[in-house]
């Protein structure tokens, strides 16, 4: 990750404050600046961010922040909690027309995702909600745009309705519906070429297949890794059609998405899902309060830790607990750790979390991909009970043995080895560091 | 000579058409860059730090990029106290002046692509998804063949749903051949074939496009790496250009894309595409700055003749247009 996170950039702040014993208004005005370089480093638009500060600082230099005994915490907690209601609740929801078929109708820029993320959507429609959809390729500008959708048709095993690339996509709108009703689809989804927002015919073209297919959603799909642009372009998608919802596309890769909060701001609609991968399966809810997180570069403790406690039994817990502390930690539990781990939200996202992860070494490193994921589980369900519970008597030929049974190489096996070590270490000083501060606090983490 | 006399006068020597093309896909981006320029230049009376306050945002929304900005506006307090500049005015020289620094660079690495007459020329594209890798290799092709060159085209985008019908439709729109193999084969091997195919038939140049992927991918790292590996090794002092292709609507990840794309590939130089949009790109010039990665080529739109070479003079021209006409 290129950028400094909001947390280690408030360090420097802290530091100078902790020396004093008190906040002072400056102090705050500093920090607020902090912040302010955290999200024009992750795109949020200039003008949000203004906006954004504006508000932040009044609540800042009110008791919350100058009161309390850890500003900097007070601060990221603050700044946090206005990013995510900046973001909206959680709302997947999609809307089920009274006389079907509902028309989604996907608009967006060239290259934002719309194609694919139409294949996603309707693969979620018939998976969630138990949905017939029907595709529809009204893309007629981009080369082998009609095939592209015909492919992830037949990939999912869905009709695609297309009248080739010589009639007009409001055409193809109209009788995509007629058709859809005929054979009773509920859904039409209907991808559309990409467009720049200042194109006036094609602009104009979409709001008149807009007329004609009336469709119950507008999807505006655009991609996480927009820079400033981001509230022109959803701005003028807005204005000129209205749109219900939007798609962020490509949130698997390393960008903080600030845009997220300048279409937020831009358009007041509200982000529906995410784009997590290349894969038909790979759509999911978005998640404001972890957008937020990403955004900042970092997360925080308090989150973190709210979401270990509604996550984990608090028996297993205390037992869990104990195990860090002692560091009697096996791979067994490792396992454990991980699905919770999984049911929280993106590993690297919650390494992020751990106040001082960035400075481990070994830690840092650790790339987490789904894929590594699941190196990670094979290698260890590899393992003898023996081994699990023993790490230490993992030899090489043991070594081997695993990588061969995982499917994945000795080195792997290594890294992991030393890896585990590492985390054990950290959560000893984990746990006491927040002992006795933080009665019965859960670290449910690894 | 004033900066802009200067430029104006190197300008005027080149193809009018050609720079008027690139004043014309500029439009949108050089009117608004340069209008909240000129208005904030009116507007102030003198030099002081709120004028420095507003020149960030304009470069910020840009997408310059935080750190560039800052110490370019450092730069330039330092100049106009050297200077003992008072009027906003001429800032505005140096603001371009400081521009055109940082696009050219130091050593003023070639912006020219690396073709060369009586060899094989080797050009492979790298670049995240939907950034434009396959419509910039059609009108690359174009362009080449407009030059007398022979062209041949790779479709090494295995992975992607109709990625090779629509390389395929570029090709026949170009009249040039594509060499394929079926979805879902190894991109290694068809750009192998290709490469024998190119040799065999002599051409000039073989535009070898890939799949897009996402730069922390490890894996999709891992197989492009291998691709140039077999160019490397079939033709020695290949590939003679990995080009990035970046879309100017990218925020600040472009310059992650940069370089981790240049770890796996050694990126040589940058293609710039959907500038005909409001978007800037202003990260090229951190891109530059910190990686000395220069951009190559400019996309202007997604018709075959929407691709211009790229020229730091004639783009900071687009920019600056009616100051320059000024002067
Ligand atoms: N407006 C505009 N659109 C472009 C430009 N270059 C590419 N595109 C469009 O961007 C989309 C993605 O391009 P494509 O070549 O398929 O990207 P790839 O996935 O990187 O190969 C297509 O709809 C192209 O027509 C450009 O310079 N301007
Ligand atoms: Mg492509």
């Amino acid at each position: 990750m290129a950028f400094e996170g909001l947390a280690n950039r408030l360090q420097n702040t802290m530091a100078k404050i902790r020396g004093k014993g008190k906040v002072s208004e400056a102090d705050v005005k500093e920090m607020m600046r902090e912040v302010r370089l955290a999200l024009l480093e992750a795109d949020v638009n200039y003008k949000v961010v203004k906006d954004f500060i504006k508000k932040v600082s009044e609540r800042a230099v009110g008791q919350e922040v100058m009161k309390s005994l850890t500003p900097g915490q007070q601060v990221i907690k603050v700044v946090k909690e206005e990013l995510t209601e900046l973001m909206g609740g959680e709302q997947s929801k999609i809307a089920v027309s009274k006389r079907p078929p509902t028309v989604i109708l996907m608009a967006g820029l060239q290259g934002a995702g719309k194609t694919t993320t139409t294949g996603k959507l309707a693969n979620y429609l018939r998976k969630k909600h138990n949905r017939n959809p029907l595709l529809v390729a009204a893309d007629i500008y981009r080369p082998a745009a009609i095939k592209q959708l015909e492919t992830l048709g037949k990939q999912l095993g869905m009709p695609v309705f297309s009248l080739g690339d010589k009639v007009s996509p409001v055409e193809i709108a109209k009788q995509a519906l007629e058709y859809a009703k005929n054979e009773h689809h509920d859904y039409v989804l209907i991808d559309t070429a990409g467009r720049l927002h200042i194109d006036e015919n094609l602009m104009d073209e979409l709001k008149q297949v807009k007329e004609a297919a009336n469709p119950d959603e507008i999807f505006l799909v655009v991609d996480a890794m927009t820079g400033q642009d981001a509230v022109n372009v959803a701005k003028s998608f807005h204005d000129e059609l209205g749109i219900t919802g939007v798609i962020l596309t490509k949130l698997d890769g390393d960008t903080r998405g600030g845009a997220a909060l300048s279409i937020r701001a831009a358009t007041g609609a509200p982000i529906k899902f995410a784009g997590m991968g290349e894969k038909l399966d790979a759509l999911e809810p978005f998640h404001p309060e972890r957008m937020a997180s990403r955004i900042l570069g970092m997360g925080d403790v308090l989150t973190l830790i709210e979401k270990a406690q509604e996550n984990v039994d608090q028996e297993k817990a205390k037992q869990l607990e104990e195990k860090m502390r002692t560091m009697s930690f096996t791979f067994d539990d490792f396992l454990e750790q991980l699905e919770q781990v999984r049911n929280m939200g993106p590993l690297d996202e919650l390494i992020s979390m751990l106040p001082g992860a960035g400075k481990m070494k070994g830690l840092k490193n650790i790339q987490v991909d789904e894929k590594q994921l699941s190196h990670v589980e094979a290698i260890i369900r590899s393992m003898t009970k023996e081994e699990k519970e023993k790490p230490e008597i993992i030899n090489a030929s043991r070594r081997k043995r695993i990588a061969k049974g995982s499917g994945t190489s000795v080195q792997e096996v290594n890294r992991l080895l030393k890896q585990f070590e590492e985390m054990k270490k950290m959560m000893k000083q984990m746990t006491s560091m927040t002992k006795g501060k933080r009665k019965g606090f859960k670290f449910p983490f690894m | 000579m004033s900066f802009f006399k200067k430029l104006k006068e190197k300008i005027s020597k080149q193809k009018d058409s050609v720079t008027a093309k690139f004043k014309e896909g500029l439009e949108k981006t050089r009117s608004s860059f340069t209008e909240s320029l000129n208005e904030l230049v009116s507007r102030y009376r003198k030099v002081d730090e709120e004028f420095f306050e507003e020149l960030e945002e304009i470069l910020i929304t840009a997408d310059v990029g935080v750190q560039t900005v800052m110490d370019l506006i450092d730069e330039l307090k330092k100049e106009v106290k050297r200077r003992n500049i008072q009027e906003p005015k001429e800032v505005r020289a140096a603001i371009s002046e400081k521009l055109v620094e940082i696009y050219q660079g130091e050593d003023g690495a070639p912006t020219d692509l690396n073709i060369e007459d009586g060899r094989l020329n080797i050009v492979l594209f790298v670049g995240v998804n939907g950034v434009g890798k396959t419509t910039t290799i059609g009108k690359l092709a174009h362009r080449l063949k407009e030059e007398g060159k022979s062209v041949l085209l790779a479709a090494g985008d295995t992975f992607r749903a109709g990625a090779i019908e629509q390389l395929e439709v570029w090709g026949d729109r170009v009249g040039v051949d594509v060499i394929k193999q079926s979805a879902g084969s190894d991109p290694a091997a068809v750009v192998y074939d290709a490469i024998q195919a190119a040799r065999s038939r002599k051409v000039d140049v073989l535009l070898c496009d890939t799949a897009g992927r996402l730069q922390n991918k490890m894996n999709l790292m891992k197989e492009l790496e291998k691709v140039k590996r077999v160019i490397e090794r079939e033709i020695p002092g290949a590939p003679h250009e990995v080009l990035l292709v970046l879309d100017a609507t990218t925020g600040q990840n472009a310059m992650s894309q940069a370089r981790q794309f240049s770890e796996a590939t050694n990126v040589t130089g940058i293609a710039l595409t959907k500038l005909d949009g409001t978007a800037k790109g202003g990260i090229v010039l951190a891109i530059r700055n910190e990686l000395n990665i220069p951009v190559k080529l400019v996309g202007l739109g997604e018709k075959m003749d929407d691709l211009e070479k790229f020229d730091a003079e004639k783009y900071v021209y687009g920019l600056f247009a009616d100051l320059v006409d000024e002067a």
